[in-house]
């Protein structure tokens, strides 16, 4: 047996830490919650009340947009009447706004942390542990704390989201501004460009491919969080599958589980022709003649 | 004082240069430095003068240090010790914003493998410099056309980076160099990444511009061809140490020692003697000026023997050296130019 002398009461320590968290920053957290329930709970409201074919009209206009290709369209189309089809439109409504405001959040945080990542070999040292951390963690242990500090429902899952979709677009925008050929930077350093000129002119145009994977990523992780999402409130197409196997009802699981996968399918095409557009207009087509 | 002066430049590449720099100032070699510290001597008690106008060359093999020293001059890298003088001003010591502002008025750079913007076309390239100093844009893209059409890329405007060969790019980068109207061109190898018989029209496309402009040029090259066709003076760089400068005609002449030696052995002389080295200069006690001259052919200062050869087989008597303000300043005869090639 391990002496218990050497135990450290790290769960008391942090029960403790949650806590005094609750009891001295309680009103802040709400604050925080209510305006981010708010936003959540105007786009669910608007993506439930547009009616269903504009909602496809819109996202074939986009699949378009990002692929210029009618086939995509056609196919990311039939996707989502498909969804409908398994009578889970209003479900998936749902689940969509969750994603967007997650993968957003995500992008939001994600995006200005890689970038400082790429800047600062210090911040990366610290972070990459951290990233490793919050994509290794099983999501329920800080389930426990955020349902603490939020209560049930749809924040503290918007929140588990975040912490398991934002490490691939934070890790994405840092290993693409590190990949920027050196020499550009030197080029146009020696022309006596300033660190922001150096940044949204040259570092981030030639990291965008990389960037756009990573919001690709994200943006299909923050869909596979829905199902735990939805044990600590969430509604949904989770909520679907979780009460599916509550019940033993596989049809009811399988039928949402193949619209959750519609709904990737149709986020993942999108994100990836957006990326592969990005690429082209960003080849590192320097240096081949060398 | 020179335009721009370097003063004992050492550069010690690794995590705690101070101590390596001690034992370099000692005059400690290489190897032993890296043996003793671990720490890398890129730059050994570097000091050059560099003229106004003048084409300098810095030539070495990979390893001597020549890129590092090229950046030095518009710190990309800055040295461990010593002092960097541009028309007096030590640029060492400049703040960030003042060296943008130098760096955007005094610089250009060309690079061995172009550095061009991929996702941005050849006009916005080339008037990259002009827009980093906010120049108006209609501006910046009418003096970007005029810079693309002189290095002859008119029609390619809109092209993308990628969609040109290794040649054409480098007009693109040499175009953007000069667009921002600086007094001084770093040229990183500019010319190696290209195939042979383009590397030689880009330095003579170089060469003709040069005519024209008068810049100062830094040019740095592991060619020993390439530097005495285009050197005003050459410096040679060894192990991050200076081993020679000089004029082309002194470097194969006069080689320092015999590692100068061996890059200068095969080197055709006729590529790299001048008229104005081979001349009797007028005023000399063996001038021949006196001489009635009247009818023989000038030729330029600067004309190389390869190019005197045929004009001096022609012509029965003499030849006329004159200067680029067309005043004569020396004669040739066939006999001195046939020595020469002997030689």
């Amino acid at each position: 047996m391990f002496p218990d002398k050497l135990n450290i009461p790290l769960g008391k320590s942090v029960n403790a830490l949650v806590d005094w968290l609750v009891v001295n920053y309680g009103d802040a957290f709400e604050a925080f919650a209510d305006a981010l329930l708010t936003v959540l709970v105007w786009l669910e409201h608007l993506l439930r009340a547009t009616p269903w074919w504009l909602v496809i009209v819109v996202i074939a206009a986009i699949a378009f947009h990002a692929s210029r290709s009618w086939k995509t369209m056609l196919g990311l189309s039939l996707a989502m009447v498909a969804i409908g089809m398994l009578g889970l439109w209003d479900k998936a409504m749902q689940t969509l706004a969750l994603m967007i405001i997650a993968t957003g959040l995500s992008v939001i945080i994600g995006i200005p942390v890689g970038i400082g990542m790429a800047m600062s070999n210090k911040l990366r040292a610290v972070m990459v542990p951290i990233l490793d951390m919050m994509q290794t963690m099983p999501s329920f242990v800080y389930l426990i704390p955020a349902l603490m500090l939020f209560g049930l429902g749809k924040v503290p899952a918007i929140l588990a989201t975040v912490i398991y979709a934002a490490p691939p677009v934070i890790r994405l925008t840092d290993l693409g501004i590190r990949l920027v050929d050196k020499e550009v930077l030197e080029a146009s350093r020696s022309f006596g460009a300033s660190r922001a000129q150096i940044l949204w002119g040259v570092q981030l145009p030639l990291a965008l491919p990389n960037i756009m994977a990573g919001i690709n990523q994200t943006t299909m992780m923050s869909i596979s969080m829905v199902v735990i999402a939805s044990m600590i409130g969430a509604r949904g197409l989770g909520e679907q599958v979780l009460t599916g196997i509550q019940r033993l009802d596989v049809g009811q699981g399988v039928e949402a589980g193949i619209a959750i996968v519609l709904l990737a399918v149709v986020f993942d095409r999108i994100g990836q022709s957006y990326g592969k557009r990005s690429q082209r207009s960003s080849t590192t087509g320097a240096g081949d003649g060398a | 004082m020179s335009y721009i002066e370097i003063k004992n430049i050492y550069k010690i590449f690794g995590p705690h240069p101070k101590k390596a720099l001690k034992m370099a100032q000692n005059g400690e070699n290489k190897d032993n430095i890296l043996a003793k510290t671990g720490h890398t001597v890129g730059l050994q008690n570097v000091s050059l003068s560099i003229e106004q106008g003048e084409t300098f060359v810095v030539m070495g093999l990979s390893g001597s240090g020549k890129s590092t020293l090229i950046r030095h001059l518009n710190r990309l890298i800055d040295p461990t010790a010593g002092e960097i003088l541009f028309g007096g001003e030590n640029i060492l010591q400049m703040t960030t914003a003042r060296l943008n502002a130098f760096r955007r008025a005094k610089l250009g750079m060309v690079f061995q493998r172009f550095g061009l913007l991929p996702h941005r076309s050849v006009i916005d390239n080339v008037a990259y410099g002009l827009e980093i100093q906010r120049t108006d844009k209609a501006e910046r893209l009418k003096s970007a056309r005029t810079w693309i059409e002189r290095v002859g890329l008119a029609g390619y405007e809109d092209s993308f980076p990628d969609q040109l060969s290794g040649g054409m790019q480098q007009r693109v980068g040499l175009a953007r160099a000069l667009t921002t109207d600086p007094e001084v061109l770093l040229m990183d190898e500019a010319f190696s990444a290209l195939d042979p018989l383009i590397r030689s029209d880009m330095q003579d496309e170089l060469m003709k511009l040069q005519s024209e402009l008068h810049k100062t040029i830094i040019f740095i090259t592991h060619d020993l061809d390439e530097a005495l066709k285009l050197g005003d003076r050459i410096a040679i760089l060894k192990d991050g140490a200076l081993i020679q400068v000089g004029r082309p005609e002194e470097i194969v002449m006069n080689p320092a020692d015999d590692y100068v030696r061996a890059f200068t052995r095969d080197v055709n002389r006729s590529k790299v003697l001048r008229a104005k080295t081979l001349m009797r200069p007028t005023g000399a006690s063996d001038d021949v000026t006196t001489a009635n001259t009247t009818g023989w052919p000038e030729i330029d200062s600067n004309m190389r023997l390869e190019d005197i050869l045929p004009i001096a087989i022609a012509c029965p008597y003499g030849i006329s050296v004159i200067d680029h303000d067309h005043q004569k300043i020396g004669t040739l005869s066939k006999d001195q130019v046939i020595a020469a090639l002997a030689a």
